[in-house]
């Protein structure tokens, strides 16, 4: 590392402070360690607030309870669906980048004080579109679909968000750049940053899609440009809003491999397979505008064909391979550290009281059953009819973003917390159940909400039991909807437990837990397996790594499993009145 | 480990394991057969969402539903005011969308086919005909043909299911299909 210090030049060495990590001996710029604490706090804040709306929301979905009035129903939607879908995730993925980027090639940042430029940039924003949003009149929800107006300051605020996830996105880069001129590490970049890479360049098209659309939007808004197509709005603004989702597949499956390796000590069974599954992400998630397009007036089924199914389902392939090289580098770690009794010791040996490694199977198995085949279903041309705009929608992503992406993020923040903020966690014993609390209300709400769509349940929606209402026409639902949104509506209470749980224990760990150094470094990351030997698989492509039955009675049942679902939405289709 | 450089300097050459590519050939195939299985049912299927669709200038497409109530309306909805329009089996049935009603009350027969058309006159909608399930995104400037066959008598209801401002969950609309010969 001398060297390259003595390569930087002057400026470079002189700026950077380092310490060294003492339970990874990676060597951490202290100047992105602080980037990526800001970013981390910002993003729990936003979870905290978003959170909080959507338990609003689903409570009053429930009937029986039926919460908010409904001018306040639409406004803590709309508030929901910004705070976590965009600024949670946003603002965690960039500590992400930072942390993918800086720390683990042990690099110095590039351009630092850029990155606070961007992270203002991301509080101003995310604050003034908040403020539009409370002020009343601007309950347009997330999509904000044209010709339906907010006031100015919500697209503005969006648009200086972005314009701050667009620098950060720009560091992430540079520092790359940076880690390889001054050989901070040998050969190619780890799996994890390649993975971080990928939602890199995901985010950067996203970006660009979103100013494409809400520039013009804000102007429109403010009177400049008259008239926005309902249509080309749709079209742009999902290659913003899906293609988000994408980064965040992209970052929670870096996560998962990630967790897998420091609690398991798990290594890529292939790195070609595994880099070239991120690489569909990159050349074919783009195209997810046309799952919100598939029962829209005004274009061709064969663009719907090619772009619903990613050019032939070539982005699915690269999830499917995920799907069995995470869980399949765990077993083959478990199996080399001495768990090889049955098909699935590895597995039950596995250190579930380390909610790192727990949050991470559970976001792994629920985002594979839950969230990839209904996503699957739900983005098949002809199967859309019978759920857009149902809640069967929201179900699917709760699934993905929810169960999937927030549980990845929480899990591995149980490694962040020990590692960049030196604390160990406090309250170990809640620690440890809240990924499983959050988990399971999580995949409830998923499933109540595509069981509620399914019966036909309309999203966005403040009250389904009509006849209550002053409605010229009621309609009733069946009751086994009402019963849906009850179970929805305590599973929301659960995942919200799990969330609460999540805030108190991040935020005391940092203000009052136990400073980590050398002496707790590792025990601060949490249980793990006891025969651990380090560096376990010895290497890819090794016939010693390829006996991973339990992998394939799992890869099995979640392949067996899609295959029924998907042909029996199928034979529903089919019982539909006939149309063309 | 995935945050380690990869061990050997050259991965891309590294074999890779029969089973792993055992599974990637399985889930491409499945890919080629879940992409052919929309193509096969636009063949084959009696689901497919028409792609016959028109600019039209909203006024436009309220003067041709409102010549379309009068000229088929065959009674009132109950003490709304609300016209029921009984278009002749086999020919074009009008539905406009704005905030915040469906208009008219349709009523088909069984078993027969209508095209039926809808737009809206404001926002986007959303048409969500229940408790078949059936739901399709209605634009304003936008005029969708559909051709529907309905296979059971019934009251449906209309539901708008793409959120249109404050009073979105009031917005609802009503078709009746009565069996042949029936009705009116």
């Amino acid at each position: 590392m001398t060297t390259a210090v003595a390569e930087t030049g002057m400026i470079g060495a002189l700026a950077t402070k380092f310490r060294i990590c003492p339970a990874t001996g990676l060597r951490v710029d202290l100047a992105a360690e602080r980037l990526i604490k800001a970013n981390a706090v910002a993003a729990v804040v936003f979870l905290a607030i978003g959170g909080g709306f959507g338990l609003l929301v689903a409570l009053t979905r429930w009937p029986a309870v039926h919460l908010l009035s409904s001018d306040l129903f639409y406004l803590a939607l709309t508030a929901h669906g910004l705070d976590v879908l965009l600024m949670w995730i946003i603002f965690f993925e960039m500590a992400v980048l930072y942390f993918a980027s800086a720390v683990i090639l042990s690099s110095r940042i590039a351009a630092p004080r850029w990155g606070w430029v961007g992270f203002v940039l991301m509080i101003v924003g995310a604050l003034m579109t908040n403020v539009a949003v409370l002020q009343g009149d601007s309950s347009v929800m997330f999509t904000s679909y044209v010709p339906m107006q907010a006031r100015p300051h919500f697209y503005l605020g969006l648009i200086l968000f972005a314009v701050g996830a667009l620098i950060g996105c720009f560091i992430f880069l540079g520092t790359l750049v940076i880690a390889k001129e001054e050989k901070t590490y040998e050969g190619s970049i780890p799996l994890v940053t390649f993975g971080a890479l990928t939602a890199c360049i995901i985010a950067v098209f996203t970006i660009a899609s979103g100013a494409i659309i809400l520039i013009p939007t804000f102007l429109w808004s403010v009177g400049y440009i008259g008239h926005i197509d309902s249509l080309m709005y749709k079209l742009v603004w999902w290659a913003m809003g899906h293609s988000s989702q994408q980064i965040n597949v992209s970052a929670h499956v870096a996560i998962w491999y990630l967790i897998a390796a420091v609690t398991v000590g798990a290594k890529p069974l292939s790195e070609k397979v595994s880099r070239t599954a991120f690489l569909l992400y990159i050349l074919f998630l783009q195209l997810a505008a046309a799952h919100h397009m598939l029962v829209e007036p005004g274009l061709s089924s064969e663009w719907k064909i090619v772009n619903t199914s990613y050019m032939m389902y070539l982005a699915v392939l690269g999830s499917m391979i995920h799907g069995m090289t995470v869980p399949g580098s765990i077993e083959a770690a478990q199996r080399k550290s001495g768990f090889t009794r049955g098909v699935f010791e590895w597995l039950r040996k596995a250190p579930w009281g380390n909610p790192a490694f727990a949050g991470m199977f559970l976001s792994l198995v629920m985002f594979g059953f839950l969230g990839g085949i209904s996503g699957v279903v739900l983005g098949t041309e002809q199967l859309n009819i019978m759920m857009h705009n149902t809640l069967y929608v929201p179900g699917h992503f709760h699934a993905t973003v929810v169960a999937g992406t927030t549980l990845a993020f929480m899990a591995v923040t149980y490694l962040v917390v020990p590692l960049i903020f030196q604390r160990e966690i406090v309250w170990p014993k809640l620690a440890k159940i809240q990924p499983y609390l959050f988990g399971i209300g999580a995949s409830g709400i998923s499933l109540f909400m595509m069981g509620a769509g399914t019966l036909g349940v309309a999203r966005r929606h403040w009250d389904i039991t009509f006849p209550a209402l002053d409605v010229t026409l009621p309609y009733g639902y069946s009751p086994a909807a009402s019963l849906m949104m009850g179970l929805n509506g305590l599973s929301a209470i659960l995942a919200a437990t799990g969330g609460v749980l999540y805030v108190a224990i991040v935020v005391a760990s940092i203000l009052f837990g136990k400073k980590v150094d050398a002496s707790n470094a590792v025990a601060a990351l949490g249980p793990m397996p006891k025969k651990v030997v380090h560096d376990a698989v010895a290497k890819y492509g090794d016939a010693g790594t390829w006996h991973l039955p339990g992998t394939y009675v799992l890869v099995g049942l979640f392949f067996t499993t899609f295959i029924l679902y998907y042909f029996v939405n199928w034979k529903y289709l089919s019982e539909l009145w006939p149309m063309q | 480990m995935a945050i380690h450089p990869p061990q050997s300097r050259v991965w891309w050459k590294e074999p890779i394991a029969k089973a792993e590519l055992v599974w990637i050939g399985v889930a491409f195939l499945w890919g080629l057969i879940m992409f052919f299985m929309m193509i096969y049912w636009h063949i084959y299927g009696q689901q497919n969402l028409s792609t016959q669709v028109g600019r039209i200038d909203p006024a436009v497409f309220e003067q041709r539903t409102n010549d379309f109530a009068e000229k088929f309306k065959v009674r009132e909805e109950g003490d709304t005011g609300i016209p029921v329009v009984k278009p002749p089996a086999g020919g074009d049935a009008y539905m406009l969308a704005r905030t915040y009603e469906w208009w008219p009350v349709l009523e088909l027969e069984k078993g027969k086919s209508y095209k039926l058309h809808i737009s809206s006159l404001d926002l986007q909608h959303g048409f969500s005909l229940q408790p078949i399930n059936m739901n399709i995104q209605v634009h304003p400037g936008l005029e969708h043909v559909v051709t529907i066959t309905p296979t059971e008598a019934g009251i449906y209801g209309v539901v708008c299911n793409e959120y249109c401002g404050l009073g979105h969950h009031v917005m609802t609309g009503r078709i009746y299909v009565v069996d042949s010969g029936q009705g009116g």
